[in-house]
């Protein structure tokens, strides 16, 4: 197997460029464990470790924050969990804290598994993924385009993923997780919700119960429609909203959960969700609270 | 395809040949006879592998060694110092945090990188305040330590080993002020 350690991006994009099957590999906490098991032999490996720009992460001119891809959930946690608590809350759920010392969101962007904790918290943010290929230069792709299908994303052979682009939060945000325990646990469902209370809008989106992670569009829409920024939540828009979230997930059965319950439990967290940030709005707080 | 690496390992210089797609773990025991590290799963899961890489705990079977050329490693036999074993590993002996003593060696490394992230304030999923220093009490040493393992369930002792080792007049800690009694209230 061979095995490529560019030092640079442009080195990293121009390898990629040659060598279009060549795997990139990150924190490794994916593609180790194929390696380990064969369940995946590539040609090349595409070692980014060395590409010091892929861990460092700016305040960028517009406001908003630009991440590399290489900068590991402990760190997001600890120097962004400010300005990202949704990002921070899903990131916390990843894994292990061995896990989290390695595993990246240019990892799970890669992977792109329906189960990835970091994606409904980058949709429900309106995140925007930078990726780039040494012949066509810079793609902006949100989120919301991102995902194709289970484990599949848009980036192609010769492209590599840069960073993610995301505004710090301007009201509260969520994420809530079904699985068995905190560490080590697959999601056996997803939820996450973002209030954007300057433009009267709220972002939800649901993860593991569909082929992709996924925008809650209907609820989404509903929410900006009916929602009177100025006073309690209304516990039949409250319901609406769960509902309108549990149609947005096609689940499947599998071993870890039933469609129905997957379906039944988007419904209780998005329900849930919205009530833990209204009630953080009515408090005047926009600080995040343990999720 | 073969590579020529430097692997600093518990403060020697270990130059090995390999092939690339040897994991840290597999040099560290059938290449350089590092052997306190253990191979529990090779997934991830267990935390067995468990060593220091640049003084972060990382579980080594998810890392190629290739990937660690010049990096600095210390395992838990690395820890032990002019023969007296660490602070965390005395704990360990003291309030019997281990039975077979399999995945004691990750425990260890888990427990002092751990303790190190308390100290740079790491919130943990657990932490409700993300503003103060961090108070390390059981939920929060069962939580920062869920990354490792024990089929002997030792668990109940290694919780205590680390309360006793966080105790006031520790220096490992910023926690200092905390006694065990206050833990118990939370
Ligand atoms: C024990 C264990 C528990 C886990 N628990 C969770 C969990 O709770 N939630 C969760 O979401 N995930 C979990 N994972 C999966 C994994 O940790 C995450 O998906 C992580 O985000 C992967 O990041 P990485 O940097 O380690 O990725 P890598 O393994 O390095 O790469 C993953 C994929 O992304 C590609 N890639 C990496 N970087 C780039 C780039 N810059 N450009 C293009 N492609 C790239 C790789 O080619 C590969 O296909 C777990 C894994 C293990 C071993
Ligand atoms: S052997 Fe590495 S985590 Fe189990
Ligand atoms: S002491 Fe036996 S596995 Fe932990």
């Amino acid at each position: 197997m061979e095995f490529l350690r560019p030092a640079t991006w442009a080195e990293a994009l121009a390898a990629k460029a040659d060598l279009p099957e060549a795997a990139p590999i990150q924190g490794g906490t994916d593609m180790m464990v194929e390696l380990n098991f064969d369940v995946h032999r590539p040609a090349a490996l595409l070692d980014l470790n060395r590409v010091a720009e892929l861990t460092r992460w700016t305040a960028e001119a517009d406001g908003r924050l630009r991440i590399g891809a290489g900068v590991p959930y402990a760190r997001l946690i600890a120097e962004l969990g400010d300005r990202l608590p949704g990002l921070a809350q899903a990131a916390r759920t990843v894994g292990s804290p061995q896990i989290r010392n390695r595993g990246t969101v240019g990892g799970n962007l890669g992977a792109a598994s329906p189960a990835g904790d970091s994606h409904p918290a980058l949709l429900a943010g309106d995140a925007v993924i930078e990726v780039e290929s040494a012949a066509r230069g810079v793609r902006m792709i949100p989120a919301d385009e991102f995902y194709l299908g289970v484990k599949r994303n848009t980036l192609l052979p010769d492209e590599l993923i840069r960073a993610f682009w995301m505004s710090p939060a301007s009201g509260p945000q969520y994420f809530s997780k079904v699985g068995t325990r905190n560490a080590m646990v697959i999601a056996v469902c997803s939820f996450a919700i973002a209030l954007h209370p300057g433009e009267r809008r709220v972002g939800a989106a649901i993860g593991s119960a569909a082929p992709t992670p996924r925008r809650a569009r209907a609820a989404e829409e509903f929410l900006a429609a009916e929602l009177d920024w100025d006073a309690p939540l209304e516990p039949a828009v409250l319901r609406r909203f769960g509902e309108l979230a549990t149609e947005a997930a096609s689940p499947i059965d599998d071993v870890r959960g039933t469609a129905g319950y997957r379906r039944h439990a988007i419904g209780v967290m998005a329900r849930r969700t919205l009530t833990w940030a209204w009630n953080d709005l009515r408090a005047g707080r926009t600080e995040r609270r343990a999720g | 395809m073969n590579a020529r690496i430097t692997l600093r390992v518990d403060g020697r210089d270990r130059p090995v040949a390999l092939d690339t797609r040897t994991t840290l773990l597999d040099a560290l025991r059938d290449r350089l006879s590092v052997t306190s590290p253990k191979k529990g799963c090779d997934h991830g899961q267990c935390g067995a592998c468990t060593v220091l890489l640049d003084g972060r705990r990382v579980v080594s079977c998810l890392i190629l060694a290739v990937a660690c050329d010049g990096s600095e490693v210390v395992t838990a036999q690395g820890l032990v110092e002019e023969g007296e074993p660490h602070p965390v590993q005395r704990a360990f002996l003291e309030e019997d945090g281990f039975q077979c003593g399999f995945c004691t060696p990750g425990q260890i490394c888990s427990a002092v990188g751990m303790l190190q992230e308390v100290k740079a304030g790491h919130p943990s999923q657990v932490t409700d305040d993300l503003t103060g220093p961090v108070t390390l009490d059981d939920e929060e040493i069962r939580e920062r330590l869920s990354g490792n393992l024990c089929r002997c369930g030792a668990y109940v002792n290694i919780v205590a080993a680390l309360r006793e080792e966080t105790a006031p007049s520790e220096e490992t800690s910023p926690r200092a002020e905390t006694s065990p009694s206050e833990e118990a209230e939370s």
